[in-house]
C-alpha cells in the first residue's frame, strides 16, 4: 500500500468563510498501480493530488505514504518526501526557467542525489528531446515543455508520479503522445500514478478511476 | 537770503527721501546747544570767512551772469554747504560736520548741474581761512587777495561736473556789504534771523568747458555769506530770491518767504555802487508772477514784476533758461535773469518749496 | 472617455499601493536631493552677491592697496580732490560674544548708489553717523549677541550672519583701525584727471567681479555640489523607472481591454501622461519640500566648510526663493518623462492584440545588454580620452559622468558574465539553479545595481579623495606646524620684549612675519623665514632647485605655493615679482593645502628690506616637548598674553583638522543619501519583482525545497548580487578618485595630492552595500517565507 487516504477533508479560507473542499475523501493506492482521479472543476481532485504530494496539509483525515504519516511530518520532512519519493507533472509551469533542459531534466533527482547520467539520457532519447539539452524552457513548444516535465519527474525514480492535468495545455493529439510515453515510461520504472483529468477517455486509459463530486468519492 | 534749509533738507532726504525740510536729523524748533544769532554782530575778518561750527547751517553761494565773444549768455552757480549734526568739529570721521556742494552752469538751451556730499575731519571738504580756501572733492574756492586786502576780494572759482566745468577768476571792485541790521538779517517776524552778508561786486574772467568745448568767458559775479541756527518759521515753505546788479552800477538783494498762513514776509537790501546799503522792511517789496513754466512736472512762476515804490523801481525779470532746475536731494530753482523796465541790469533768481 | 479610462487605470495603484509609495518616494527623494543641493548653492550665490553687490564690488572698480591690507586714510581725501570719486571701505574681522563678526565700514554720503547699502534709509543718517555708532546686522546675529554686540544694531535680514555694517568711523574704532581703510570703490566713470599711481602709489585699480572675490573661488566647491546633487538625482531616477516600468507591464493587459473597447491609442497616451505628470507635481512637491527641510538641516554645515574654507560668509538661515523651488517642479517633471519615455512610447504603438507577457519586462534580451554594455564601453574611452586630452573644470565633470555612467552601463553584462562562470562552476543541484537564477534575474535588477553601482563608485571615490586629502593634509600639517608654540605679541615694544624674554629659554625663535599683497593680480601673503633646521629638514617642498635653502637665504629669489604655481603658471627657475618692484628667481614650489590664496617664502632679512614697516608679532618656538607646558605657563605668567594669543602646536593641529572635517561633512552626508536611495532602488526593484519571482520559485518548491530555505536563498542572492556589483564598483570608484585627485581637485583647488587606498574602508563600503541588499530583499523573502501553499500551487493550475 503505497498510499492511503482515509476520510481527508479540506477547506479553503477560515471561519464562516470557509469552503469545505474534500468531504471525506478515502482511495488507496498500491505501489504500480495506475489511477485516474476525475470530476467537475471544484469538484477537489486537485486539492486531493496537491495533499497527496505534502503541497499542502489536510484538515482531517489520514493520508500515509509508504506507511508513513504525512500529517506527522513537519515542512522539511514533507519537502523531503517530494524530493526523494515524489515526481509531479503539472499543467504548467513545471520547468525552472533558468536552467536548460538536462539541467531540468536532472534536477529532482540531483536534488535528491539519486542522479544517474545514464538514466537521464535514457529518458530523453524516450521522450524524443535529443539535441535540445541545451535549450531554456522558453525555447520550446508546451508538448516539449511537457515531455521535459515528465523526464524530470521520473528521472528521479520516484516511488509515486503525480499529474495534475498534464496535457491540460496541449492539443489533443499532442496531448495523447504526451500521455501514452508517460504512462508508458511509468510502467517502465514501476512507479505508481495518481492522475488528475476531467477527461473520461483520458481516464479509462489507466487502471483504476476515482470520481469526485463535490469532495466526496461518488 | 539763501537756502539753508536746502542743506538741512537734502541730508534728511538721504535718510528718508523727500521728507520735510523741518523733520531732518531731529532738528525742531530748539536749538539743542547751537549758538543762535544775534543783533548787532561784530564780525571779524577773516576768521568770519570761515565755518562756524558751533551754528547749525551756513553756506558760501557764488552766482555769476556771464557772457562770451560772441554775446552768448551764461550763468554758474558755486555752491558749499555746511550742516552740523552737533555745534563741535571733531578730528576724522567723527567730526559732526556736513558738507554739500552745488555747482551748476545754465546757457539758454542747457542747465548743466552737479552735487557732491562730504563729511568734515578727513580732507574731503571744509573751509579754511589763511589763506583762505574753501572746497568740496575737486571744487574749491581759493582766494588769492593781496596781504592786507579782504581775502574774498580775489578768489579763483572752479567746478567741473558731467558736460560741464568752470574755472574763474572773481575781482572785487567794492567792499563787502551787510544785510539786515548790520549783517543781521531777521526772516521772520517771530525773530527767525541770520548772519548774512555779501561781496556783490565781482568781476568775473576765465572759462567754462561745455561738453568738451573751453569758452573765454566775462561778467559779474556776487557771494553770499549766511549761517544761522534757526530754520525758518514752521508755516514758511519756500521762498523766491533776487540778486540783480543794474547797468547803473546799483545792486538789490531782495526775497519772499511764502507762508502758507499768515502774510507773506518779504526784505530787500539796496546797495549802492559805492556799497553804501539802505536795509527796505517788511513790505516794501512787491512780487507778482507774471508767467509759469512747466518745470519738471510742476508749475514754476519763472518771469516776475518786482515794485519797489520806495526806490522808484517797477521792473520784470525774464530767466535765461526757464529750466534751470536743480535736481539734487532737495530740488529747487536757480538760474540767471535779465532786468527790464525801470531799471535794466542781470541777476539771479532762486526759488525753492515749488513741489 | 478620458475619465473612465484614468479611473481603470488609476484603480492599479488602488491595488499595488507599495509600487505607487515606490515611485512617489523614488521622484520625491530625487527631486529632494537635487532641490535640496540647488537650494544651498542658491543661498550661498545669494549670499555673495549680496556681499558683492553690498559693497559694488561686483559692478565697480575697487582702489585696493598693492602690498598690506589698508590705506591710510589720507588717500580718500587725495583722491577726492583730485577729482576722483571714490568712497572709503574698511573691513576687518572682530570676536565678540563668542562669535567672529566681519565689520563692515562705510561712508554713506559718498558711497555709489550701487555700493549703497539698504538698510540706512529705514533710520535716519544721524543715528548711522552718531558718535555711539549704529550697526547693521542679521536677525540672528544680533540674537546670537545679545548684550555682547559692540555697537547698537538694527535688524538687516539680506545681511548675511555675523556680518554688521557700520559707519567707518565707527568701524575704524571697533577694529582698532583709526585711520585706515581696505580699499575705494570707484564710481562707474569716476576716475580723474591725473593718474592714480601720480595721487596714491601703492594704490592698484582692481577691476569688478560678478560675485566678488568668494563667487570665483566658490565656484568650484558649489559646482563639486550641483555633480552630487545630478548624481543623487540620477540615481533616483532609477527608482522611478522601475516602478513605472513595472505598472506599465501589469497594466498591459488593462490597456489592451480599453483598446479594445476602442479607446484611440493617442487617448489612452495621454491619460498616461497626464496621470504621469499629476504624480510627477504630487511627487515633485514634496520633494521640494524635503529638499528644502534637508537643505535647511545641511545649511550650517556648509556654512561652516564655505567659512572654513574660504572666509566666505553665508546666510545661515535658508531662504525658499521661487527660482529653485520652481527648478525642482520642473527636474520631477522632467526626470519622470524621462524615466516614463519608453513605457509611454511602447503604450502609445502598443498593438491592441499584444499577448500579455510580463517576463518581457523583466528580461530584457540579452541585445539590450550587450548594446548597453557597447554605449557603456564607448563612454570609458570617452572617459579616457577626456583623462588624456581634457582641459579644464568642466572636462574633468564631463570625465567624472562619462566613468560612472559607462562603469554603469558595462556592468549588467559583466555581472551577467560572471554569474555564467560561476553557474557553470558550481557543484550542487540547487547552487547551479542558484547562480544561473542570478544571472537571470540580472535583467531586471539591472537598473537598481546600476543605481547601487554608481552610488558604491561614488563612496569610494570621494573616500579615496577625502582620505587621501586628509593623510596629505595630516602630514602636511606636521610639517607646516613643526614648531611647539605660536605666539603672537600685542605690540612691537611687547614682540622686542618676548623674544629677548625667550632667547635663553628656548631652542629657537622663528619670526612669522607677513605681508598681504597682490602677485599677479591675485591675493597672496609674503612670509620671511631666518635659516634654521626647521623649514630645512621638515619644509613640504614639491619641487624646487638646487640649493634651494641656501639660495633663499642669500636672497636669490622665494618659495611659492602650489595654488599660486598653478594660478600664475610659475615653476622653479621663473622670474618672481614682487610688490614694489623687487625681482628674483622662483626657488621652490611647496604645498599649502585649504589655503584659498597664494603665498611666497622668502628671506626674513630680505622681507624686512623691501618692507619695513612689517608687524613684526608673531613668533613660533622651538622647544624640547616637555618644555611646552613650562614655557606657557612662564610666558603667561611673565607677560599676561590673552587666550589666543599663545597656543600649541596639537591645539592648532587640532583646530586645523576640525576645520578640514568639518568642510568634507556635507560630501559624506551627501553620500550616505545616494547610498540609501541606491539601496531604496534595489528595495523597490525587488519588490516589484517578488510577483514575477514565483513562477521561478514554486517549481523548485513543488520540487522538494521547503520555502524557508528559498527565502534564504533569495536573501543569498540579492546580497551576493550586491558584493559583486561592490567588486565591480571598486575600480571604477578608484578611478573616480583619481579623476576627482588628479584633476578636479587641481582645477578647483590648485593642489594635486597623492592617492592612497583604504581596504578597510571598502571592507565597510561593502559591508554596508551587503546590509542594504539584505534589508531589501528582507521583505520580499519574508513574504515567500510566509506565502500560503495553496497560492504557490495555484501557478501550475490556473491560466494567467
Amino acid at each position: 500500500m503505497l498510499l492511503a487516504m482515509e476520510n481527508v477533508h479540506k477547506s479553503f479560507g477560515t471561519g464562516a468563510a470557509a469552503v469545505p473542499v474534500l468531504r471525506g475523501v478515502s482511495l488507496v493506492l498500491e505501489a504500480g498501480r495506475t489511477m485516474a482521479l476525475t470530476g467537475e472543476s471544484g469538484s477537489g481532485k486537485s486539492t486531493l493530488l496537491h495533499l497527496a504530494a505534502g503541497l499542502e496539509t489536510a484538515d482531517s483525515g489520514r493520508i500515509a505514504f509508504d506507511g508513513a504519516e504525512l500529517a506527522a511530518l513537519d515542512d522539511p520532512a514533507r519537502a523531503r518526501l517530494r524530493r526523494e519519493g515524489v515526481g509531479l507533472v503539472f499543467q504548467q509551469f513545471n520547468l525552472i526557467p533558468s536552467l536548460d533542459v538536462d539541467a531540468n531534466i536532472a534536477f529532482q533527482a540531483r536534488l535528491s542525489g539519486r542522479h544517474d547520467p545514464a538514466f537521464a539520457a535514457l529518458m530523453s532519447r524516450r521522450l524524443g528531446l535529443e539535441g535540445l539539452g541545451a535549450r531554456y524552457p522558453e525555447e520550446l513548444s508546451g508538448g516539449q515543455q511537457q515531455r521535459v516535465a515528465i523526464g524530470r519527474a521520473l528521472a528521479a525514480r520516484p516511488r509515486l508520479v503525480l499529474a495534475d492535468e498534464p496535457t491540460g495545455n496541449l492539443d489533443e493529439v499532442t496531448g495523447d503522445q504526451v500521455l501514452d510515453l508517460m504512462l508508458e515510461l511509468v510502467a517502465e520504472t514501476g512507479a505508481a500514478l495518481l492522475m488528475v483529468t476531467h477527461s473520461p477517455r483520458l481516464a479509462a486509459r489507466l487502471g483504476a478511476r476515482l470520481h469526485l463530486r463535490s469532495g466526496v468519492a461518488g | 537770503m539763501r537756502a539753508w534749509i536746502v542743506t538741512l533738507a537734502a541730508l534728511a532726504s538721504l535718510a528718508s527721501g523727500p521728507a520735510s525740510a523741518q523733520g531732518f536729523a531731529g532738528l525742531g524748533l530748539e536749538v539743542e546747544g547751537f549758538a543762535v544769532p544775534a543783533p548787532d554782530p561784530d564780525f571779524d575778518f577773516p576768521a568770519d570767512h570761515g565755518a562756524h561750527p558751533e551754528y547749525r547751517v551756513e553756506w558760501w553761494y557764488v552766482t555769476a551772469t556771464l557772457e562770451d565773444a560772441e554775446g552768448n549768455a551764461y550763468g554758474i552757480q558755486w555752491t558749499l554747504f555746511r550742516s552740523a549734526m552737533r555745534p563741535e568739529t571733531g578730528p576724522g570721521w567723527g567730526d559732526p560736520q556736513l558738507w554739500m556742494g552745488h555747482a551748476a552752469l545754465s546757457t539758454a538751451t542747457a542747465h548743466y548741474h552737479d552735487e557732491r556730499l562730504a563729511r568734515g575731519g578727513v580732507g574731503q571738504a571744509g573751509v579754511r581761512t589763511s589763506p583762505f580756501r574753501a572746497w568740496i572733492d575737486e571744487w574749491s574756492m581759493i582766494s588769492h587777495a593781496e596781504a592786507g586786502a579782504d581775502a574774498l576780494s580775489a578768489l579763483h572759482l572752479s567746478a567741473a561736473g558731467p558736460g560741464f566745468a568752470y574755472a574763474l577768476d572773481l575781482t572785487a571792485e567794492g567792499p563787502l556789504v551787510f544785510h539786515g541790521e548790520g549783517g543781521f538779517s531777521v526772516k521772520a517776524p517771530g525773530g527767525y534771523a541770520s548772519y548774512y552778508y555779501s561781496q556783490p561786486f565781482y568781476r568775473v574772467s576765465g572759462a567754462i568747458t561745455l561738453e568738451g568745448r573751453e569758452i573765454a568767458v566775462t561778467g559779474q559775479g556776487w557771494l553770499d555769506r549766511e549761517w544761522s541756527s534757526q530754520p525758518l518759521a514752521p508755516t514758511q515753505d519756500g521762498w523766491d530770491w533776487f540778486s540783480i546788479v543794474f547797468d547803473g552800477g546799483d545792486r538789490l538783494m531782495a526775497f519772499r518767504l511764502r507762508d502758507r498762513e499768515g502774510p507773506d514776509f518779504t526784505a530787500a537790501t539796496w546797495i549802492g555802487p559805492d556799497g553804501a546799503t539802505e536795509a527796505l522792511p517788511d513790505g516794501a517789496l512787491r512780487l507778482t508772477p507774471l508767467e509759469e513754466a512747466d518745470v519738471a512736472g510742476r508749475p514754476v512762476p519763472v518771469r516776475w514784476r518786482l515794485q519797489l515804490p520806495a526806490r522808484g523801481l517797477d521792473i520784470e525779470t525774464t530767466p535765461l533758461n526757464p529750466q534751470s532746475w536743480m535736481p539734487t536731494l532737495f530740488p529747487y530753482w536757480e538760474g540767471a535773469i535779465a532786468v527790464t523796465g525801470s531799471h535794466a541790469g542781470r541777476g539771479y533768481l532762486e526759488m525753492t518749496g515749488y513741489e | 472617455m478620458h475619465g473612465a479610462a484614468l479611473a481603470a487605470l488609476l484603480s492599479h495603484w488602488r491595488r499595488h499601493p507599495l509600487q505607487l509609495a515606490m515611485l512617489l518616494a523614488g521622484l520625491a527623494l530625487a527631486t529632494a536631493l537635487w532641490t535640496g543641493v540647488q537650494a544651498i548653492n542658491a543661498e550661498a550665490r545669494a549670499s555673495y552677491d549680496r556681499a558683492a553687490a553690498l559693497l559694488g564690488q561686483d559692478s565697480l572698480v575697487q582702489l585696493v592697496p598693492e602690498r598690506g591690507q589698508t590705506l591710510p586714510e589720507g588717500v580718500f581725501a587725495d583722491l577726492r580732490r583730485a577729482g576722483w570719486r571714490v568712497s572709503p571701505v574698511l573691513e576687518g574681522r572682530l570676536e565678540a560674544g563668542g562669535q567672529r563678526l566681519r565689520i563692515i565700514g562705510i561712508e554713506p554720503l559718498t558711497a555709489p548708489p550701487a555700493a549703497q547699502p539698504l538698510p540706512i534709509g529705514t533710520t535716519g543718517i544721524e543715528g548711522f553717523l552718531a558718535p555711539e555708532g549704529l550697526g547693521f546686522a542679521p536677525p540672528a546675529t544680533i540674537a546670537a549677541l545679545g548684550d555682547a554686540a559692540p555697537l547698537p544694531l538694527n535688524s538687516a535680514p539680506d545681511l548675511a550672519e555675523r556680518t554688521i555694517i557700520a559707519d567707518i568711523g565707527a568701524a575704524q574704532r571697533l577694529l582698532g583701525q583709526e585711520g585706515r581703510i581696505s580699499r575705494l570703490v570707484l564710481w562707474p566713470g569716476g576716475e580723474g584727471g591725473r593718474p592714480l599711481s601720480e595721487i596714491a602709489p601703492g594704490v592698484i585699480a582692481q577691476q569688478p567681479q560678478p560675485g566678488g572675490e568668494v563667487a570665483r573661488l566658490t565656484d568650484s566647491f558649489h559646482l563639486n555640489l550641483t555633480a552630487f546633487g545630478f548624481l543623487s538625482f540620477a540615481v533616483g531616477l532609477f527608482i522611478v523607472h522601475a516602478a513605472i516600468g513595472l505598472a506599465f507591464e501589469q497594466r498591459r493587459p488593462t490597456l489592451r481591454t480599453l483598446r479594445a473597447l476602442g479607446l484611440p491609442a493617442r487617448t489612452l497616451a495621454t491619460v498616461l501622461l497626464a496621470e504621469l505628470l499629476v504624480l510627477a507635481l504630487l511627487a515633485g512637491a514634496g520633494g521640494v519640500a524635503l529638499g528644502y527641510g534637508g537643505a535647511a538641516a545641511l545649511l550650517p554645515d556648509v556654512a561652516a566648510t564655505l567659512r572654513g574654507l574660504y572666509g566666505a560668509e553665508v546666510a545661515g538661515a535658508l531662504s525658499l526663493r521661487p527660482g529653485w523651488a520652481a527648478a525642482g517642479l520642473a527636474m520631477a517633471m522632467l526626470g519622470a518623462l524621462a524615466a516614463a519615455g519608453t513605457s509611454l512610447w511602447r503604450s502609445a504603438r502598443m498593438p491592441i492584440l499584444a499577448p500579455a507577457r510580463p517576463r518581457a519586462w523583466a528580461m530584457a534580451s540579452d541585445g539590450t545588454a550587450r548594446a548597453q554594455a557597447a554605449l557603456g564601453l564607448v563612454l570609458l574611452l570617452a572617459a579616457f580620452g577626456l583623462a588624456l586630452w581634457g582641459q579644464g573644470l568642466v572636462a574633468g565633470f564631463a570625465l567624472l559622468a562619462a566613468l560612472l555612467l559607462g562603469a554603469a552601463l558595462v556592468l549588467p553584462l559583466g555581472l551577467s558574465l560572471v554569474l555564467a562562470g560561476l553557474a557553470r562552476a558550481a557543484g550542487g543541484p540547487l547552487a547551479q539553479w542558484f547562480w544561473a537564477d542570478a544571472r537571470q534575474q540580472v535583467p531586471g535588477l539591472s537598473l537598481a545595481l546600476m543605481a547601487l553601482m554608481l552610488a558604491l563608485s561614488a563612496n569610494v571615490g570621494v573616500g579615496t579623495m577625502v582620505g587621501s586629502f586628509r593623510a596629505a593634509f595630516t602630514i602636511w600639517l606636521d610639517q607646516r606646524l613643526a614648531s611647539e608654540i605660536y605666539v603672537t605679541a600685542r605690540s612691537e615694544a611687547e614682540a622686542e620684549d618676548l623674544r629677548a624674554f625667550l632667547a635663553p629659554r628656548v631652542d629657537a625663535v622663528l619670526p612669522i612675519w607677513s605681508v598681504p599683497a597682490r602677485i599677479a593680480g591675485e591675493r597672496a601673503d609674503i612670509y620671511g623665514v631666518i635659516d634654521h633646521a626647521t623649514y630645512r629638514l621638515s619644509w613640504p617642498m614639491l619641487e624646487g632647485l638646487p640649493g634651494v635653502w641656501d639660495r633663499l637665504d642669500a636672497g636669490e629669489g622665494g618659495l611659492i605655493s602650489e595654488q599660486m604655481a598653478r594660478r600664475a603658471a610659475l615653476r622653479p627657475g621663473d622670474t618672481l615679482r614682487l610688490p614694489g618692484g623687487w625681482e628674483g628667481l622662483v626657488l621652490g614650489v611647496y604645498a599649502d593645502y585649504g589655503n584659498p590664496d597664494g603665498q611666497v617664502v622668502i628671506a626674513n632679512d630680505l622681507l624686512l628690506a623691501l618692507y619695513p614697516d612689517v608687524p613684526r608679532l608673531r613668533h613660533a618656538l622651538r622647544v624640547p616637548p616637555e618644555r611646552i607646558g613650562p614655557v606657557m605657563a612662564e610666558l603667561a605668567g611673565e607677560f599676561g598674553l590673552p587666550e589666543g594669543a599663545m597656543i600649541d602646536q596639537t591645539a592648532v593641529k587640532r583646530f586645523s583638522l576640525e576645520v578640514f572635517e568639518r568642510t568634507f561633512a556635507v560630501t559624506a552626508a551627501l553620500n550616505v543619501l545616494t547610498l540609501g536611495v541606491a539601496g531604496l532602488a534595489l528595495l523597490a526593484s525587488l519588490v516589484t519583482l517578488s510577483g514575477l519571482r514565483l513562477a521561478q520559485v514554486a517549481p523548485v518548491w513543488a520540487m522538494g525545497v521547503t520555502r524557508a530555505r528559498l527565502a534564504w536563498m533569495e536573501l543569498a542572492r540579492a546580497v551576493m548580487l550586491a558584493a559583486l556589483t561592490a567588486v565591480l564598483a571598486l575600480p571604477a570608484g578608484l578611478a573616480l578618485a583619481w579623476v576627482l585627485l588628479a584633476v578636479v581637485n587641481v582645477e578647483a583647488f590648485g593642489w594635486r595630492l597623492p592617492m592612497l587606498f583604504f581596504p578597510w574602508e571598502w571592507a565597510r563600503l561593502l559591508a554596508l552595500a551587503l546590509v542594504a541588499a539584505a534589508l531589501a530583499a528582507a521583505l520580499p523573502a519574508r513574504a515567500l517565507a510566509r506565502r500560503p501553499p495553496a497560492e504557490m500551487v495555484k501557478l501550475f493550475a490556473q491560466e494567467r
